[in-house]
């Protein structure tokens, strides 16, 4: 399992209604179904991870999450997931009002651009930092909408989310006293987990 | 038949007829005291009876769902393509059972069959049946055939009310609920075009208020238009662009010309057949007036007039599905006109709403509402891996 997959699962309860955003290859939800007797539901645009989503036995919703959630009742689940997508989203801070209308946890993760190696990249290359993490060119990208783990932070405020907990991970997902020190500047992945302040 | 099929295909097939002594009390309050349907089945029954799948046939459809009935046959069944060994309905772990239903004209009782009443042909006093009555006859064929629970049960169109009809009133009897270019009900402008259709069939002379038979003739002008109308909403307009316009000029060497092929290579200028597509619908509903049964026709186009199964529940849908205790795979397709992706989206929304477990796909495909019969190959695909799933369930249960 991806190693940010594995810190997430820590967050969700046995027996719990989950809908996962751009749930890939159906990996997380399965693990869930089969270890936690999770209720789970993906949505999913890549014709591949739908099908491997099928075989394997977990629902899976052909949806374009750019389109809306209108079709999901509100609080019709216990956690919303959106692992690794926001940055690829147009218009990530609806979504994520979407998220917590939906569930009553919300779990966002997120390559950190904060990190200092992306600050190194382009200080020193003045060019858009591109790495085995993030392989693609400015202009091909799927990923529009960048964030740091300061920006997120502004978010939630913004939004009067509160943040439950915030773990940032190393791109081998290890986390370390110095990375909660200085998460913005070292962490490489956020992984926050959030829910409405007025809860 | 071609032997380069074979491999993959179920061969000869045989039709088997099941007679049914007890009354079936329709949707309408009317009886009918006994009928017959007519079945075909593919692969083996398991020892456990639970590798079990239900073919449910969309308007024109019949029992022959695949293979071949005779080696001489230039077609096989009209889902071929989905249904044999190592193809996405595997004939090889699956028992696939495939009927006509009641009021068919392909051996099922139906308007063709003779009323022991009068000893002649039912005609037009054979009652209106509904989906809700074709799915209570298949329940009662499900206990002959001593299938416990479906695996199971799967149409298109028509076929995918049925499996819609299938979920919410008998909860128990499937795992697995597949509907593809289905619709929760019909809109005002499907009702419309079945209405056309049926007005042509019962303003052709010939017709006789539906007793054609016992005056040796039947309305095929009527029945030719109805199929004309239908096969217009079954394609798409790029579908039609595409299989009619491969004649290109100079000038349009990158585009196609709008479908727009002559027959003869120039215009008439008169009120004769001057273009294929013209002469394609002429084509298709003179064949289909030659082997389709009118009455049957009307029946089948009422039938999907009259599905709404939130009708007992307020108009809600969801409410409905709350009965329903199988998975779903909902399928369409993007040029479906008829009933289009958005149909299918309600679908998913109220079983959502319900709290139902659903997969949903919205196949990209040209050929429109026909798509779900063509071996396409993201559907195909998909519809074989949500199988395979099934299957594996199936093991599970038995060990």
């Amino acid at each position: 399992m991806r190693p940010d997959l594995a810190i997430i699962e820590q967050l969700i309860p046995s027996g719990s209604r989950v809908l996962d955003l751009g749930c890939g290859d159906g990996n997380l939800l399965h693990y869930l179904q089969e270890e936690k007797q999770v209720h789970g539901i993906g949505l999913e645009i890549d014709e591949l991870n739908i099908e491997n989503c099928l075989e394997k036995g977990v629902n899976v919703i052909e949806q374009n999450l750019d389109q809306g959630l209108s079709n999901f009742q509100s609080n019709s689940f216990d956690t919303v997931l959106l692992a690794q997508t926001i940055q690829a989203l147009s218009k990530p801070d609806i979504l994520i009002d979407e998220m917590l209308r939906i569930g009553e946890y919300g779990i966002v993760t997120f390559p950190n651009f904060g990190n200092w190696k992306s600050r190194l990249y382009l200080f020193s290359r003045g060019r858009m930092p591109v790495s085995k993490f993030m392989p693609y060119e400015w202009y091909d990208t799927p990923n529009i909408h960048f964030c740091t783990v300061k920006d997120f932070d502004a978010l939630c405020a913004e939004k009067n989310i509160r943040v439950l907990t915030r773990t940032v991970v190393d791109s081998q997902h290890q986390g370390s006293w110095y990375m909660k020190m200085w998460p913005n500047f070292l962490g490489e992945i956020a992984i926050y987990h959030i829910t409405r302040g007025d809860r | 038949m071609s032997d380069s099929t074979t491999t993959t295909s179920v061969g000869l097939v045989k039709p088997e007829t099941y007679h049914f002594d007890e009354p079936l009390t329709l949707r309408s309050g009317k009886v009918l005291p006994a009928y017959d349907l007519v079945v075909e089945t593919y692969g083996e029954l398991n020892a456990q009876k639970s590798n079990a799948i239900l073919i449910c046939h969309a308007l024109s459809g019949d029992h022959h769902a695949a293979g071949y009935h005779d080696a001489n046959d230039k077609k096989p069944g009209w889902w071929d393509s989905c249904i044999g060994p190592g193809k996405a309905i595997d004939t090889n772990v699956f028992f696939v059972v495939s009927l006509n239903n009641l009021g068919g004209c392909s051996g099922s009782t139906g308007p063709t069959s003779l009323n022991p009443e009068t000893n002649k042909p039912y005609g037009p006093d054979f009652p209106v049946v509904t989906v809700r009555d074709w799915v209570a006859s298949q329940v009662l064929l499900m206990d002959r055939l001593g299938i416990p629970k479906w695996a199971a049960v799967i149409g298109g169109s028509l076929g995918g009310m049925q499996v819609l009809r299938w979920a919410i009133s008998y909860p128990e009897r499937l795992h697995h609920a597949i509907a593809i270019a289905a619709a929760p009900k019909l809109s005002a402008q499907n009702i419309a075009f079945n209405e056309v259709a049926r007005q042509s069939i019962t303003h052709d002379p010939n017709f006789h208020n539906g007793r054609y038979l016992e005056h040796g003739t039947s309305p095929k002008q009527g029945l030719m238009l109805a199929r004309m109308v239908g096969h217009i909403t079954y394609l798409s307009d790029s579908a039609m662009r595409a299989k009619f316009g491969k004649t290109i000029s100079d000038f349009e060497q990158q585009a196609t010309n709008f479908g727009r092929d002559l027959r003869s290579g120039k215009l008439s200028f008169g009120f004769n057949v001057d273009f294929q597509v013209e002469s394609y619908l002429h084509y298709q509903g003179e064949r289909f007036s030659e082997n389709f049964d009118a009455n049957t026709y009307l029946l089948m186009t009422k039938a999907l007039d009259y599905f709404d199964p939130s009708v007992d529940f307020d108009g809600d849908l969801s409410r409905a599905f709350e009965k329903t205790n199988c998975k779903f795979l909902i399928m369409s397709f993007s040029t479906d006109w008829r009933f289009p992706p958005e149909r299918s989206r309600e679908l998913v929304q109220h079983l959502l709403k319900a709290g139902r477990e659903v997969s949903y796909l919205e196949i990209e495909a040209d050929q429109g509402h026909d798509a779900f019969l063509m071996p396409i190959p993201r559907y195909s695909s998909a519809l074989s891996s949500y199988l395979k799933r099934v299957h594996r369930e199936v093991n599970a249960n038995a060990s």
